[in-house]
């Protein structure tokens, strides 16, 4: 790696999280393992214990270096069953098939034969959440190890059972076979009436990206033949007998309170349960469209909390309200300084300084939000989609004001999330008139809900200025973010003078993750200035870049990307243009190629082709990352040319699908993926990165066949106006 | 208000006790616990609630149940016949035509409407089907690749002679 990488710093930790969550839990005793799983063999992952500890044949674990935080579990019941453990959960992005390939390569068995069970605070090992694809490099990493732990002590099992060294013994598709003797001895057999309990050794060899068997190799989605029966139970699809439906009855605008409200014609509905308490007033009845006319009965009045900012001046009002405390400190925000900028600057032979902006947009997951709760006692059930279960676990216990033990979050694999699953409200809403109902309650928020209080991907605002050499070189090179934050904000390009800053503001909208989260705004002001500066210096933008650019694995693929692309061939049609965009974030590194084409008459902008090289390290599964890398592909293309969250004085103005334009079947180009397996590296994320490349490539491309230089997200919402 | 007792889904009479201004997608999802078919928007414009009636596309959210009379509706449950599933199912799992398949219930019906109207669709006939149906995952390609798949392979229609 160069020292670009080597030097990364992080400004700012990123905003996975809209309020910290809790960071105690409760550990779960081991010996209660054995009641729900049955006998068998149980490989537990401490993060910090690093004991090996074996507990020989029958008996109970004793309490005796039992681990303090467990990662994962995995466990191989009498039946040949095997069942693995993780707090992770599956929103789209298909871990539950590259874990379960991680785990049939280290444990030698077959993948149909393993369940995951994921995200169920009750069952699995607690985790902070599905968010910054650590999915791949942590808990792959931790599940190979712990189905390496249990081969291991399947071959020590055998070995015992045969009376014979271990070493020459091999496991393979669910047996350990003596090659010597010809001998062989199914998995279920050798944990029959056994109660095992090992912790994971330190250091487990596992087997290297070179001679993985399952992993590397494309599987089909897990269980993808329920999903395309309708027979996959999405949280929206959870019932409970005699379960009432909620409606939520919300302010007319943001930041209002509420000044009066009658219940009592709601109240008189059959059927139908009204709580107010607070500033929160929902209506359980028992189906939704009495649940619907209930809330419509509730008769209510809101303080409004005016003026608020405006789409119109909100770029304007991000850089003139900075605040502090967005981060653990003020010192995270100090900017990243090398060499001066200033003497660079005076120096250079061409100066060059520009503003970018990106807009507000909405993850609009396909199935909204949506919790169903119910009580027990004051032992609370929550269904929920949600990439948080322990932090919603969190969220209900400090609402309710009970023990989080009291409390268990089961995520069910839900209709996407995209960084828009992180918190618990809908969650807490159920619950709430749960409690009161006395019965189950479902609330499911409608798409406009969804695209009102939901939070957004923060919009921001990016200032560059650059120096360049005669020769090309970048000699200087200053960046300032403000509000969209700090993710991917440092530069990749060697430029020995720097400053680089991140710079939070008051946002007029509720903000959050989202996938690629401000890297997707950084890539697109950096490889935007980067196309300026290389016709500045006029050069080849990919001369340019590679002029500027030593990392070897950011150079491999945006030459990958150029050489499929056919970068640098002769324009044949009207209103043609090609661009480029890449970068590296979460230890991949994108090229994306984009041409378009462009009708001056009308305006309309159509991206014909994208050519995307990824590298994320050891390829998981090949499949399944191109699907990844197109798709963000496409959800990227959408921010880039025309989603914006519109809004007015603390009203959403375009929450429906009718006016939110999200990509359909016929904005979609030829896209072309490169993969570049590099099995030395360790396996890295792959949801995010690859939506990074797209808006520069296609705002560069915009560029290139039209000469017009579009500096804000979405680039094109009415068309293009060349005049 | 009207009430309604009975709606033919997949074949069969299926007993239902709806006011007449409720939605299909309603009925389906909460009272014969037919979940396949999703709820997207509300406003017929994501496709995740498209059924077959009489066997052309209809968003559920947007279609009265006191409209369906003695038509056919037809679900993503009612696609395969026992365990042998649709041409269209088959395709969307060989092409891997899914991500989060919160969508997909609603892409295939649109697709088997178009496939029932049109057995050998072009490219752009496929596209243009397929517009009202959104995939916020992005998997429009392998969309595209599966139905011209199960295009393939669906038995042409008999020619008339």
């Amino acid at each position: 790696m160069s020292t670009a990488k080597n030097s990364q710093f992080q400004i700012e930790p990123e905003r996975y999280e809209l309020t910290a969550g809790p960071t105690y839990h409760f550990e779960t005793d081991r010996r209660d393992f054995f009641k729900f799983l049955g006998a068998g063999l149980l490989v537990v992952m401490a993060l910090r214990t690093t004991h090996a500890q074996e507990s020989g044949s029958k008996g109970h674990a004793t309490e005796q270096n039992l681990p303090k935080d467990i990662a994962a579990w995995l466990h191989i019941g009498e039946n040949g069953k095997v069942t693995v453990y993780t707090g992770k959960v599956e929103v789209g992005q298909n871990i539950r098939t590259s874990l379960s390939q991680g785990v049939a390569e280290e444990l030698h068995y077959p993948i149909n034969e393993i369940e995951l069970v994921m995200g169920d605070t009750q069952l699995t090992p607690f985790d902070m959440g599905t968010f910054g694809s650590r999915t791949t490099p942590t808990m792959n990493l931790q599940l190979r190890k712990v189905a390496a732990a249990a081969c291991d002590s399947l071959i020590g099992l055998a070995a015992a059972q045969w009376q014979t060294g271990r070493a020459h013994l091999v496991a393979q598709d669910g047996k350990i076979i003596d090659p010597q003797t010809k001998r062989s001895v199914e998995y279920s057999e050798l944990v029959k009436g056994k109660q095992l309990n090992q912790n994971l050794p330190a250091e487990d060899p596992l087997i290297p990206a070179g001679q993985w068997r399952i992993a590397g190799q494309s599987a089909p989605k897990v269980d993808g033949r329920a999903f395309v029966t309708g027979k996959h139970q999405y949280p929206i699809d959870q019932k409970l007998p005699g379960m009432l439906q909620g409606k939520i009855v919300r302010p007319d605008s943001f930041g209002a309170s509420l000044a009066s409200v009658d219940t009592s014609e709601a109240e008189k509905l059959s059927g139908v349960i009204v709580v107010h308490d607070g500033d929160f007033i929902g209506v359980a009845a028992t189906d939704q469209a009495l649940a619907t006319q209930a809330a419509a009965a509730v008769h209510v009045a809101w303080k409004a909390d005016t003026p608020q900012p405006s789409n119109a001046d909100l770029f304007d009002f991000l850089k003139k309200h900075p605040v502090r405390s967005a981060g653990p400190g003020p010192e995270d925000f100090a900017p990243y300084v090398k060499g001066s900028v200033e003497q660079a600057l005076k120096s250079a032979h061409h100066r060059s300084q520009q503003t970018y902006t990106v807009a507000y947009i909405a993850h609009a997951p396909l199935e909204p939000r949506v919790a169903l709760a119910q009580w027990s006692g004051d032992n609370l059930t929550v269904w929920t989609g949600t990439q948080r279960p322990f932090g919603v676990r969190g969220e209900l216990a400090e609402a309710f004001k009970i023990p989080e033990e009291n409390v268990r979050v089961i995520m069910l694999d839900t209709g996407s999330a995209y960084g828009g699953k992180h918190t618990g409200e809908t969650a807490v809403e159920a619950a709430r008139l749960a409690r009161a109902a006395k019965c189950p309650v479902k609330v499911q928020w409608s798409r406009e809900e969804e695209f009102t209080w939901a939070y957004f991907r923060p919009a921001g605002v990016m200032d560059v200025t650059a120096g360049l050499a005669s020769d090309g070189s970048i000699t200087a090179w200053e960046f300032h973010n403000y509000n969209s934050g700090g993710s991917g904000i440092n530069t990749f390009y060697d430029i020995p003078n720097q400053r680089i800053g991140f710079h939070p503001s008051r946002s007029p909208l509720r903000q959050g993750s989202y996938r690629g989260l401000a890297a997707t705004a950084n890539h697109f002001a950096r490889e935007s200035f980067m196309d300026e500066l290389a016709h500045t210096a006029k050069m080849d933008p990919l001369a340019f870049r590679l002029k500027n650019l030593k990392d070897e694995r950011l150079r491999a693929v945006f030459q990958a990307a150029a050489r499929k692309f056919g970068w640098g061939a002769r324009k044949t049609v009207e209103g043609q243009g090609v661009g480029m965009g890449g970068g590296f974030e979460k230890a991949g590194n994108v090229a994306t190629c984009a041409e378009v084409r462009v009708d001056k008459q009308s305006g309309e902008v159509r991206v014909v082709r994208v050519v995307t090289a990824f590298e994320c390290g050891a390829i998981v599964n090949p499949d399944g990352l191109r699907n990844q890398i197109e798709g963000a592909n496409i959800m990227g293309l959408g921010g880039a040319l025309f989603e914006s969250v519109k809004f007015e004085n603390g009203k959403i103005l375009n929450a429906r699908f009718s006016k939110y334009r999200v990509p359909r079947s016929s904005d979609i180009p030829t896209i072309e993926v490169v993969l570049l397996d590099r099995k030395d590296i360790p396996s890295a994320g792959a949801g995010e990165t690859p939506i990074v490349g797209i808006a520069p490539a296609i705002g560069n491309a915009i560029f290139d066949a039209t000469g017009v230089r579009l500096r804000s997200m979405p680039m094109v919402p009415d068309g293009l106006k060349t005049t | 208000m009207a009430k309604i007792t009975q709606i033919k889904v997949n074949g069969t009479a299926l007993k239902i006790d709806a006011d007449s201004q409720w939605t299909l997608l309603s009925v389906l999802r909460d009272q014969l616990d037919l979940t396949g078919t999703k709820y997207g928007c509300g406003e017929g414009q994501c496709g995740a609630c498209t059924v077959l009636i009489d066997g052309v596309a209809k968003r559920s959210c947007r279609t009265q149940i006191g409209l369906v009379g003695d038509n056919e509706v037809t679900t993503i449950e009612g696609l395969a016949v026992g365990d042998h599933l649709h041409p269209l199912q088959q395709a969307f799992l060989d092409e891997a035509a899914m991500q989060c398949a919160y969508c997909t219930s609603g892409m295939i019906m649109s697709a088997a409407a178009l496939l029932n109207s049109n057995h050998s669709p072009s490219t752009d006939d496929i596209l243009q089907a397929m517009e009202g149906n959104i995939c916020r995952c992005g998997t429009y390609p392998r969309i595209v690749s599966a139905i011209q798949k199960a295009a393939k392979a669906m038995p042409a229609p008999e020619k008339c002679s």
